[in-house]
């Protein structure tokens, strides 16, 4: 009983990762594409400095959320792999491009502005189509018959409540890269890249905040089973809605130290806060179901013996990766050669 | 065609696709850190230069290995949904720990790219082996899984359940060691055959006497000893291979031999095309007692026909041809290594004849082209099994319908993703000459990893 909670804190745990870490990533990607032609600004090469180096760290982290679906839920799998055929294949194929075009548009100088303009368009889609795993797991569109589990795609794709959260999801993309980026162009010293980015994230969180009550709304009337469990903890809610106020704040404070407004730093911390407790009310709304309403963590459940294993598993390879990751981070995020690009020459 | 028989094309056009990245992306960071290795011990400058062109193309090939190894591990969910609820239970660890390999691949590989110019040098070959390390890694674990399907461990079967369930006794399933060892070791064959392929042809347009030509010619010589050493390694490891398939799933040895009765003194048949009716090889060599010898280290051993077996239990017979063409290209590049590295050591030529620089030319191709026969030859034969004796390919498969249209689009991104990574590979390299890098490299100060065009 206490092994499903805790596989299914890991698996949650691995989707809020992933999520923070795609919006970023692809995020990124839109923006790179989004500034290229305003070289002075630049916004773009911030973007790139980010996104050189994590892009293929993230990307191990949606591998390794499939993984953690297979390995601790295998039942759940079976059903999802089912009824994602087609939401799943589109993901991977536009996923291969743009991955693939990404890396190609840092090596081809001379095709650098179309391929990080497929790119960049192929990577925005992606959280539309991630996001869509949600509502698919809500159970309305998905028909349990004799053993055989289908997905109705056209009732998908007319339900406002599938709309709400692909727009969700490409605002709030757009939201937390801009802060990010942001707060690294801060660091890098690039003052216009700031501004810029600054602005779209002023512009843009509101939007997503909209989006985050449209799906309130529409999800009342499609799945309500889910609205009113999210309901019991509108405390959680209220508090997630403060710490979206205080990332606004956090752009909006004239700086102390510096001429420039604003504290990004805060701002990303906040908003990040924000969207733990709101994926945490989510989240818990959400159980015991996998799949609305046939396919629960219960009868998903792995073999006891395959869990504690696989637990284990868990333990040691991120102790052990644990130091890389701060290496990575201290060489990429926190090293002012890195962000200001200094040439440094080769000894 | 039934939807089976499209699930299948479209997860082996996965594959196929994927392994051609996969497998170079083992077997060139074990030539690049030959070469870092080989710098800081003669402090050879193009040696540098060496391992700055390799690893650039490296991180290309990664901008497509890494999306198609992504499909490859999501597909597997899609389309085998009924395969991945069993190793999901039984055999999840695989998957799990080559995450690990994954994640320190990816960290130290952007270190060793994009950090290059900041590190210490001994930081830079530590990157190196992690990255040499991650990559293993991830063919190792993910060969695992294919091992378990072959000699399933690890759990039993009462009334149609599955129970008795150890993940460890799975993970550690008899052919573990054989296969993933002859995965690795054929990866650090390709590794070394691809550059040999480049330094030849390279060699073969350059002037004898320019830098450029020595350059290459250093690079080919590294190359032919890396070769000659791991495809020499790999033979004797396919070798125990077969003996493993003798004693673990005689149908698919017989089908790679195309032996129809059980016998001792069994002869082993090269080239042929396997008849079903007249059960027997056609066109074939045919060398008396070989096989028997093969399979047991001794001419009486007794090896099974696949009259021994149900007929719709037979593997595919066209598989004896894969298996051959393996074995062939293996015993080819050995010897054009081994006949390399004679020339040059033992009769100190300066020069190869120009149908061996052909040869050498040839020689990358070939060794992807093994790798393809292999997987082939190890996944097909398998049929009709994903897991061997228990779980049928036709219960393994998605429910779905209409794949027809997944697997027309997948072959069309897999069609761009190969002719851009050729076009920019070749774009790149044009662009940055050696010369270019080589001068680079004289000048102090000038970085090198993180210079691009
Ligand atoms: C995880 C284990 C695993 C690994 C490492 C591989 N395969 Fe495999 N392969 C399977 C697990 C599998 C499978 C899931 O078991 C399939 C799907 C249906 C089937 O019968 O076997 C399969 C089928 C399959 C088919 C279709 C066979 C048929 O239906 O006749 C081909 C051509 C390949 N694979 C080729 C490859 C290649 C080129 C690989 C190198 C990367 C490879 N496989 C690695
Ligand atoms: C069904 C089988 C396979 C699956 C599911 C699979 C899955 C994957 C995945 C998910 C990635 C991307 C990892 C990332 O995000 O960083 C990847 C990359 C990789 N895979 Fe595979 N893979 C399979 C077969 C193989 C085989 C047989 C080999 C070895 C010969 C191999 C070697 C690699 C390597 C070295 C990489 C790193 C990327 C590269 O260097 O190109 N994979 N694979
Ligand atoms: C020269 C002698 C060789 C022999 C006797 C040999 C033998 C074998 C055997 C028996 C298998 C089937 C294992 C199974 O189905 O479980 C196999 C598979 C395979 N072979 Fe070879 N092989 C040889 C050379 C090569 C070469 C040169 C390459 C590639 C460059 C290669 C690549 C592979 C691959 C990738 C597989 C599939 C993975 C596996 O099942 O191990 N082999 N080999």
């Amino acid at each position: 009983m206490l092994d499903v909670y805790l596989a299914v804190t890991v698996l949650w745990g691995f989707v809020f990762i992933y999520a923070v870490m795609a919006t970023m990533d692809f995020g990124a990607g839109f923006w790179s594409m989004f500034y290229i032609n305003r070289e002075k600004t630049k916004a773009t090469n911030i973007a790139n400095r980010y996104l050189s180096p994590t892009w293929e760290v993230t990307n191990t982290f949606i591998v390794a959320l499939v993984v953690a679906v297979y390995s601790l839920f295998p039942r759940g799998a079976y059903t999802l792999g089912t009824i994602l055929l087609i939401p799943g294949s589109l993901i991977l194929l536009l996923l291969s491009i743009r991955s693939a075009f990404l890396v190609f548009s840092n090596i081809a100088d001379e095709y650098k502005k179309p391929l990080t303009y497929i790119s960049g368009i192929c990577g925005i889609l992606i959280p539309g189509l991630l996001i869509s795993v949600l509502p698919i797991t809500h159970g309305e569109y998905v028909n349990f018959s004799n053993n055989r589990q289908t997905l109705d795609l056209a009732g998908l794709f007319s339900s406002p409540n599938e709309y709400a959260f692909f727009g969700f999801a490409i605002s709030s993309t757009l939201f937390l890269s801009s802060l990010l980026l942001a707060d690294y162009s801060k660091a890098s010293e690039e003052f216009d890249a700031y501004n810029a980015y600054r602005r779209d994230a002023l512009f843009i969180g509101p939007i997503s905040l909209l989006m985050a009550f449209l799906i309130m709304i529409t999800l009342k009337s499609e799945a309500a089973w889910i609205y009113n469990k999210m309901m019991n903890d509108l405390p959680f809610l209220y508090l997630s809605l403060a710490f979206f106020l205080i990332g606004g704040l956090g752009l909006l404070l004239p700086s102390t130290k510096s001429k420039i407004k604003g504290w990004p730093r805060l701002s990303v911390i906040a908003i990040t806060i924000q969207y733990l407790l709101a994926s945490y009310v989510y989240g818990k709304a959400h159980l015991p179901y996998i799949v609305y309403p046939k396919v629960t963590i219960h009868s998903a459940f792995t073999d006891p013996n395959s869990f504690r294993a696989i637990f284990i598993t868990y333990i040691v390879g991120f102790a052990i990766l644990f130091p890389g990751f701060i290496y990575f981070w201290s060489l990429f995020m926190n090293d002012k050669r890195y962000l200001k690009q200094i040439k440094l020459g080769r000894k | 065609m039934s939807d089976l028989v499209i699930a299948r094309s479209l997860f082996g056009t996965t594959m196929g696709f994927h392994i051609i990245f996969a497998t170079i992306g083992v077997g060139l960071p074990f030539m690049i850190l030959t070469a870092e290795l080989i710098y800081q011990k003669t402090k050879d400058i193009e040696y540098v230069v060496m391992a700055k062109r390799w690893t650039k193309a490296f991180a290309v090939l990664l901008g497509v290995g890494i999306p198609t190894g992504t499909i490859a591990g999501v597909q597997l969910s899609l389309l085998w949904p009924g395969f991945m609820e069993v190793i999901g239970r039984v055999m999840p660890l695989p998957f799990q720990i080559e995450i690990y390999a994954f994640f320190i691949e990816a960290l130290f590989m952007s270190i060793y790219v994009y950090a290059a110019e900041r590190i210490a040098p001994w930081m830079r070959i530590t990157s190196l082996v992690l990255v040499a390390i991650g990559a293993m890694g991830s063919a190792v674990l993910i060969t695992n899984v294919h091992a378990f399907e072959g000699t399933p461990a690890g759990f039993n079967i009462v009334n149609g359940k599955i129970v008795d369930i150890d993940p460890w006794a799975a993970f550690f399933n008899p052919s573990f060691f054989v296969t993933a060892g002859h995965v690795a070791l054929s990866a650090y064959t390709t590794g070394a055959f691809i550059v040999a392929t480049v330094s030849a042809y390279k060699m073969l347009k350059a002037e004898g006497t320019s830098r450029v030509y020595h350059f290459h010619q250093k690079a080919l010589l590294l190359s032919l000893v890396v070769g000659g050493i791991f495809s020499l390694l790999t033979a004797l490891n396919g070798h125990e291979s077969a003996q493993y398939l003798h004693k673990y799933q005689p149908e698919k040895l017989a089908a790679a031999e195309g032996l129809f009765e059980t016998q001792s003194h069994a002869p082993l048949t090269i080239g042929g095309l396997t008849d079903r009716e007249t059960q027997e090889v056609k066109y074939g060599l045919e060398i008396p007692w070989a096989l028997s010898f093969l399979a047991g280290n001794s001419f009486d051993t007794v090896v099974k026909g696949l009259n021994d077996f149900p007929e719709p239990y037979w593997p595919p017979l066209f598989v004896h041809t894969l298996f051959n063409a393996m074995v062939g290209v293996g015993s080819l590049l050995i010897l054009i290594s081994f006949l390399g590295l004679a020339l040059r050591k033992v009769f100190k030529k300066d020069t190869f004849p120009k149908w061996l620089m052909w040869l050498y030319v040839a020689s990358g191709p070939l060794a992807v082209l093994g790798i393809e026969f292999g997987w082939i030859f190890a996944c097909t034969g398998r049929q009709p099994w994903t897991i061997y004796r228990i779980l049928s390919t036709a219960d393994s498969v998605t429910t779905s319908k209409n794949l027809g249209i997944l697997f027309a689009l997948f072959a069309l991104v897999y069609a761009i993703l190969a002719f851009s990574v050729l076009f920019v590979l070749r774009y790149y390299f044009k662009k940055n000459s050696v010369v270019d890098d080589l001068n680079r490299a004289d000048q102090k100060g000038v970085p090198l990893f993180s210079s691009n065009s």
